[in-house]
């Protein structure tokens, strides 16, 4: 790699000084100040909203700052725009990544960074660059597989050769877990660390304690918009950071007693979905849930989850058979599957609410109601009735602790966990007798988590079937009463949480069956 | 951000600053021709408002354009664009010129009835086409309803030509003209004394138009279905989690939305023109998107807007008529550069307007000692894309 010219040896890597960015009421950063050591893994964490993501958008120039300023190798350094990040040395990774899909690796990595008009000498220059990078740390990557062929470990790492072929120092990465298997996201912290003893700075942004723990030398906390704390990782614990996050102290475990499982209530035999390209999703799912246990479904995203909660919510067609309370149900995927769904007493917290399980630009009490908005408590033959809806939305604000409790707010100005809240309030309080759950606690700050978490919890005690899908192990461990494993359209098997570890659920998930190869 | 605005904001206070700078060029434009621009507006304003003659035109072009808006609106709300008024207005002539000459009818106010169910019918039954190629065969709506506005120009020259002709009268492609019975009351008539001329265009229909914008309002904020226009329009895969049929939206949706776009013709061919001529819809159809657009898709902007347009259309007239020089051309000019303001370059008025709102507000709290962030509230990260 080339190395930069350095400045004068000034150990910082990056400084920033008193930056604060408002929008519009909202102060999303508020007179932060950050030192980051050239050649460490700085950790960033926080809820969501906690002002992180605007922190990294400042420094790598998407917003500007209302003030404050930027040191860049003990230079100040205005940074108007994402080239000037660039020049300055700043590579970031996204929790979206910025590919071209039907572009080969090399060509994504040269994008924008071509050296003349003709791509051939560029082509040659990245190829070789990629192959020495590839020896160097693990980055192995085929230059000229179509990216959209790729999975998404192997997509992140050409996210990061695009940052290193632009001869970044520093590399931000913004939740870089989300989407990798336990196995995808230990490569990925080899990899990181090898570009750490390299002499590269990395920042990383995550809200999981447990990656920070691991991985990072030095650890900010930010909370509303503040940083609370800068600590070396050593010298701290899950808990402090978690109470420094949430301001208060924070339940970790979900405390919960041993499940008391009753009669069955879905039953799911050989459930097969072949979606519109002609790919089977769903090959030959055998499930049971009963009453009173959660049953979590794990594995990585992309796996055929989403697949069966939307055949369990009736919006998406399948082969075989479901029975709910021994009744057969309908599996044509029509909308009035979807409908009856609700009548058999399911009800679906879907993992994307703001794509599907909130309307956004709706109010709080006008999505009090949907889904159920045909059912006589919220309206008599062709009208709403409007005012039902929004006593009713406000009595689950209060019961579940919705903020700010103002019905009239549109959905998409509530932080994450408080839309959870509105959607779960919405489904437990039409009390079904099976819930389907997906990322519960995605994008939600560690408060709600509790709060959704002991929701579950009592909805279970009372006799209810749940089954919840998370790609967050550490919740599906929590959670669960049994898991299910999922790959590729596949029950890798089930298992009990006391009798399984993060290891064996993590071979299962990469579509390992066998008994895991004792590693010691 | 949400919620930056006032809703009297929203409604009045960007349309009118977007018409102001819309008059502003339409001046310069106007200087650069040689002409006054403060006399043309002068006799813009005294044209369309200055008398009942000229009220009368426009509050009768505006009737047509409230129709046409309502219809582009309830489509709106369903996150469709159908820009087939041309078409779905033409049709709805049709519809209620058959039924006024083949049915006998004794009196207007049976008449309006059953011509407002053949308008209707027929406009509905122009946008359904187009409405159930995109509901079963994802035929995207714009290209299909704008191509359906060509079938219908050439099937009513074929039928006024070749049809519904009057032999032997004169030979100009129209329909006999509605018996007297038929007539709809007039400004004139209802309100003799206000001023109006005998011959004015502006008649009952008005109130019809008005009562379509309650109908309109009630629709869709007060029903289950307009709920579940708004939300499948809002988004689609929350439409699908919720239980809620697209075909069936898109049907519906587009069903009230050629309705209303033909129900233009009680206006313009039972009241004004009393029969039916090559070309009933003069535009109209796409004076609606932009009445929409200006509008907000809510009735009562739909209102405002279509009287706007209504005074451009009139006063516009008058100008080519009072000032040498001020071609039709011209009056096009301005009447795009209303409708590039108010509709296409909305955001460029709002994005200050907002900001100014929010310094507003956030002024008086500025000495505290610290900024308070709303508890809970505002998820103060944004997604970044770039």
């Amino acid at each position: 790699m080339t190395q930069r010219p350095s400045q004068g040896e000034a150990p910082l890597a990056i400084e920033l000084r008193g930056i604060s960015k408002a929008f519009g009421p909202v102060q999303a950063n508020k007179d932060i100040s950050i030192q980051v050591k050239r050649g460490t893994i700085h950790g960033i964490i926080g809820e969501n909203g906690a002002g992180k993501s605007t922190l990294m958008s400042i420094l790598y120039g998407f917003y500007k700052a209302d003030a404050g300023e930027i040191y860049i190798g003990g230079r100040p350094t205005p940074i108007p725009d994402s080239q000037a990040a660039i020049d300055a040395g700043i590579g970031m990774v996204f929790q979206h990544f910025k590919l071209v899909q039907p572009f080969t690796v090399l060509e994504n990595v040269i994008l924008g960074a071509e050296d003349g008009k003709l791509l051939k000498p560029s082509l040659a220059k990245a190829r070789k660059l990629l192959t020495d990078l590839a020896r160097e740390y693990e980055l192995d990557v085929d230059p000229d597989a179509v990216v959209e062929d790729l999975n998404v470990g192997l997509q992140q790492r050409v996210e990061i050769l695009k940052a290193l072929y632009r001869e970044a120092d520093i590399l931000i990465l913004d939740e870089p877990t989300g989407v990798l298997t336990p196995a995808e996201a230990d490569h990925l912290f080899r990899i990181l660390k090898g570009l750490r003893d390299q002499g590269k700075t990395i920042i990383l942004i995550t809200h999981k304690l447990r990656e920070i723990m691991e991985i990072t030398d030095t650890v900010s906390v930010m909370r509303r918009g503040e940083m609370t704390a800068t600590v070396k990782t050593a010298e701290t614990s899950p808990e402090q950071l978690a109470e420094l996050m949430v301001g208060r102290k924070v339940l970790l475990r979900v405390d919960k007693t041993p499940a008391q499982p009753k009669e069955t209530v879905l039953e799911v035999r050989g459930l097969r979905v072949i979606d519109d390209q002609g790919v089977e999703r769903l090959r030959g799912i055998d499930l049971d849930i009963r009453a009173g246990e959660v049953l979590g479904i794990a594995g990585v995203s992309g796996n055929g989850q989403s697949e069966l909660l939307e055949v369990l919510g009736g919006y998406r067609k399948a082969e075989g058979t479901i029975r709910m309370n021994g009744q057969e149900i309908a599996l044509t995927g029509s909308a009035s599957d979807a409908r009856m769904r609700r009548m058999q007493g399911i009800a679906h917290v879907p993992e994307d609410r703001q794509r599907e399980g909130l309307i956004m630009e709706f109010r709080a009490w006008e999505n009090v109601g949907f889904g159920y908005h045909r059912e006589e408590r919220f309206g008599s033959g062709l009208f709403m009735d409007n005012t039902a809806l929004r006593t009713d939305c406000e009595g689950k604000m209060a019961r579940f602790d919705v903020r700010p409790p103002d019905p009239n707010l549109a959905a998409k100005s509530f932080s994450g966990g408080n839309q959870q809240k509105i959607v779960l309030a919405r489904e437990i309080e039409r009390d079904p007798d099976l819930l389907l759950i997906g990322q519960p606690t995605r994008g939600v700050d560690i408060g709600a988590i509790e709060f959704i978490h002991k929701q579950v919890v009592a909805l279970r005690d009372k006799g209810k079937a749940i089954l919840l899908v998370s790609v967050e192990l550490d919740e599906i461990m929590a959670l669960s009463d049994r898991i299910a494993v999922m790959f590729d359209g596949r029950i890798m098997g089930e298992r009990l949480p006391s009798e399984t570890d993060a290891n064996e659920l993590g071979l299962l998930m990469a579509g390992m069956t066998g008994k895991p190869v004792a590693a010691e | 951000m949400t919620d930056a605005l006032p809703k009297w904001a929203d409604i009045l206070l960007i349309p009118l600053i977007n018409l102001i700078l819309a008059l502003v060029v339409s001046g310069l434009v106007v200087a650069l021709i040689g002409k006054d621009p403060f006399e043309a507006l002068s006799i813009l304003v005294t044209g369309a408002v200055g008398s009942a003659y000229g009220w009368g035109y426009t509050l009768f072009y505006a009737t047509n354009f409230i129709f046409t808006g309502l219809g582009v609106a309830v489509a709106f709300h369903a996150r469709l664009f159908n820009i087939g008024g041309e078409g779905q207005a033409a049709l709805g002539g049709l519809g209620c010129a058959l039924v006024l000459l083949y049915l006998p009818l004794p009196h207007w106010s049976l008449a309006i009835i059953a011509a407002s169910l053949g308008a209707a019918l027929f406009g509905a039954a122009w946008a359904a086409i187009p409405a159930y190629l995109q509901a079963k065969r994802g035929s995207h709506i714009v290209i299909t309803t704008i191509m359906f506005n060509f079938i219908a120009s050439a099937l009513m020259v074929y039928l006024l030509s070749r049809v519904l002709i009057v032999p032997g009268a004169g030979g100009s492609p129209e329909t006999a003209r509605f018996v007297e019975s038929v007539h709809l009351p007039n400004a004139y008539d209802v309100l003799p004394w206000m001023g109006f001329s005998r011959s004015t265009p502006l008649n009952v229909s008005f109130l019809l138009a008005i009562a379509a914008c309650v109908f309109v309002w009630v629709l869709i904020w007060r029903t289950r279905l307009g709920y579940e226009i708004r939300a499948f329009g809002q988004s689609e895969p929350a439409a699908l989690y919720g239980g809620i049929s697209s075909v069936r939206i898109i049907m519906i949706a587009m069903l009230i939305s050629g309705a209303l776009i033909g129900l233009m013709a009680i206006n313009s061919v039972m009241g004004e023109a009393e029969r039916l001529v090559i070309d009933p819809v003069q535009g109209a159809g796409f004076v609606g998107i932009a009445v929409a657009l200006m509008g907000r898709s809510h009735p009562v902007g739909v209102f405002l807007a279509a009287l706007l347009f209504g005074a451009l259309y009139q006063g516009g007239g008058e100008l080519t008529f009072e000032m040498n020089g001020m071609t039709r051309e011209i009056i096009l000019v301005i009447q795009a550069l209303v409708i590039l303001f108010t509709g296409a370059l909305d955001n460029m008025v709002r994005a200050p307007v907002e900001r100014a709102f929010l310094s507003a507000r956030k002024r008086p709290r500025a000495p505290l000692p610290t900024n308070p962030v709303e508890p809970g509230g505002h998820s103060d990260e944004k997604k970044v894309e770039p």
